[in-house]
């Protein structure tokens, strides 16, 4: 972030604005993505996974593998523009983890289908600890394997085919990785948008409205659990690879993960079981951080520094005050 | 049956023929609903379990089959209390009802049975579920389980919470499917309008059945009229315990 703000000097105000803006709304994609991992979890299996950050680094830290350390598309493609390499190898890497996403289920939740919440919970923050040491193990510190990681010997960027490369449109300056975040979680909610009107679609729909009347016309439920978990780890995939890659972070590492706790107030703020609200409230918050850093940042003296990792947090409270269920959430109805 | 703990049902023994409406009626909690989740697989849902006993479908087993493949067997269900899909469109609904239905024609001669039968559910095509009438949505169910085509479609309660014209409407829908071939297994406590349309009767008490026969004995008999249409057979006083006793100790088990 520190680097964008040496590329804006000499930009007028409006030209920050816009920058600023499509960084937010960048920052806001990974979030969206995030989200909706973590709301058609939610949703279809009623499991509340606090696994969703382990498994957007595990996502990363795949990407990097199929893209840095094993460079399938090079091997594929190897003629083809940088970016149609990087593009095979993210595919394949977010399908590892789609895969990832369906051995958990598998193993550790549907054996807990019936048991309270709570439990499963409990489970998934296990498997978070897990996942993330045991994908910090593969990737190591400062190895060049990671995606987005500054190579100690040429200081270019390994993996991600944009580097520090921006747009330059006047004074307005958008990094290209930031649009391709962008464009590519916009591809990604309508993908979803049209998967939910297929037939698998529409039975992941029944399923999570009313298990029981699913069954009934013969859908498998464990079926659309595993495939729950699948997409959702694929979202957490493609999310954590576009909070590794720079301006935004140097690289997959420990911190990757904590990503997800920043899109927690996203989810919430969109309401828990609100699809149209996980994409809402993610754009509304990476604005929100995005702005507010830079705006507030003359304010340091008496706000403090780092006042913007606060504001999702500050913003999800103020919804909460107003619209305890979310901005799109379903209420509880109770009869009184 | 359910976690092993309590039986709901024993000495139960139920058959649908080819082509026919059988009646199965009881009051609350004689496990009704029970009976046709041990047939759709879905006691599993409730942590139940058949321990004892056999379901078999055109000659095959079925009682250790996953619902799913009970639903492509052929066994279609309307659920007590309509359960439709409330946040989807009715087609969407109808979609779901079709999952297991691969055959693209056979999908689309569906759809058309179904538009024939409920006009009003082509009408509403792109309406959410949700706000469909009560007698609406339990013709979006029945017409949701005829997605499958099954041969066999058991409905529970489908008068349930419905005006007696809407009652006397979903009898004709039902024998309507049954003429075009379907059998039907009708679950119900509104005795008078299961019997009315049906070829034979079950009736069920505390997990077994007590009573079993054709529609028309079992409508003129004393006890059935006593205790499932409220008719009174005499002055219309009020029971004396030797009647009580009398009825009880003529019920037997049948299976």
């Amino acid at each position: 972030m520190d680097m964008m703000f040496l590329a804006q000097v000499g930009s007028t105000s409006t030209e920050i604005l816009i920058s600023k803006i499509v960084d937010g709304l960048a920052l806001g994609a990974v979030y969206a993505l995030l989200a909706l991992g973590f709301v058609i979890i939610y949703k279809a299996t009623q499991v509340l996974s606090f696994a969703h950050g382990a498994l957007s680094a595990v996502g990363a830290y795949l990407v990097s593998y199929f893209a840095v350390v094993w460079n399938i598309g090079g091997r594929v493609a190897g003629g083809a523009p940088q970016t149609i390499q990087f593009f095979i190898s993210a595919i394949v890497g977010i399908a590892a983890a789609a895969v990832v996403g369906i051995v958990i289920e598998r193993l550790f939740i549907r054996p807990m289908i019936g048991q309270p919440i709570f439990s499963i919970a409990m489970i998934t923050i296990g498997l978070d600890i897990m996942l993330r040491t045991i994908g910090n193990d593969f990737i190591g510190q400062g190895a060049n394997r990671s995606l987005g990681q500054t190579s100690l010997a040429t200081g270019d960027t390994i993996g991600a085919p944009w580097g520090l490369t921006n747009f330059d449109l006047g004074g307005i300056t958008i990094p290209h990785s930031y649009l391709a975040t962008i464009v590519v979680a916009v591809f990604a909610m309508v993908g979803l948008a049209l998967f939910f009107r297929s037939r698998t679609g529409i039975a992941m729909r029944a399923t999570a409205f009313d298990q029981e009347a699913a069954m009934a016309q013969g859908i498998s439920a464990g079926r659309i659990f595993a495939l729950a978990w699948g997409i959702g780890a694929a979202l957490a995939a493609i999310g954590g690879a576009f909070a590794a890659i720079p301006p935004r972070n140097f690289g997959v590492n420990n911190f990757t993960a904590f990503i997800a706790l920043r899109a927690f107030p996203a989810i919430i703020l969109g309401g828990l079981d609100s699809i149209i609200g996980a994409v809402v409230g993610g754009f509304a918050i990476g604005l929100a951080e995005v702005l507010t850093g830079h705006y507030l940042a003359s304010f340091t003296d008496t706000i403090g520094i780092g006042f913007n990792t606060i504001v999702p947090y500050l913003l999800m409270l103020l919804v909460l005050v107003v619209k305890p269920y979310g901005l799109f959430g379903t209420p509880e109805i109770r009869r009184v | 049956m359910y976690n092993d703990v309590v039986l709901v049902l024993r000495g139960l023994s139920i058959e649908v023929g080819d082509g026919q409406i059988v009646a199965l009626l009881g009051a609350n909690g004689a496990g009704k609903t029970t009976t046709i989740r041990a047939i759709t697989g879905l006691l599993d849902v409730h942590e139940g379990d058949v321990t004892k006993g056999h379901i078999s479908f055109n000659g095959e087993h079925i009682h250790d089959k996953d619902p799913s493949a009970i639903v492509r067997a052929g066994i279609g269900q309307v659920l007590e209390g309509r359960r439709v899909f409330a946040e989807m469109s009715v087609e969407e609904n109808l979609r779901t009802g079709a999952y297991t239905n691969r055959d693209k024609a056979a999908v689309e001669r569906a759809n058309d049975r179904v538009m024939d039968l409920f006009p009003i559910l082509a009408e509403r095509r792109k309406s959410t579920a949700g706000y469909l009438s009560g007698g609406e949505q339990q013709m979006l169910a029945i017409g949701r389980a005829l997605m499958a085509d099954p041969s066999l479609l058991i409905l529970d309660e489908p008068s349930l919470g419905l005006a007696p014209r809407l009652v006397q409407q979903i009898k004709e829908i039902i024998v309507g499917i049954n003429e075009q071939g379907t059998s039907v297994l009708l679950i119900e406590q509104n005795a008078n309008m299961a019997l009315s349309i049906s070829n034979f009767g079950y009736i069920m008490e505390t997990g077994k059945v007590v009573m079993d026969g054709d529609p028309v004995k079992l409508l003129a008999d004393e006890d059935v009229q006593e205790f499932y249409l409220g008719l009174h057979s005499d002055e219309g006083g009020r029971k004396s315990f030797r009647d009580v006793k009398h009825y009880k100790r003529r019920k037997r088990w049948l299976s």
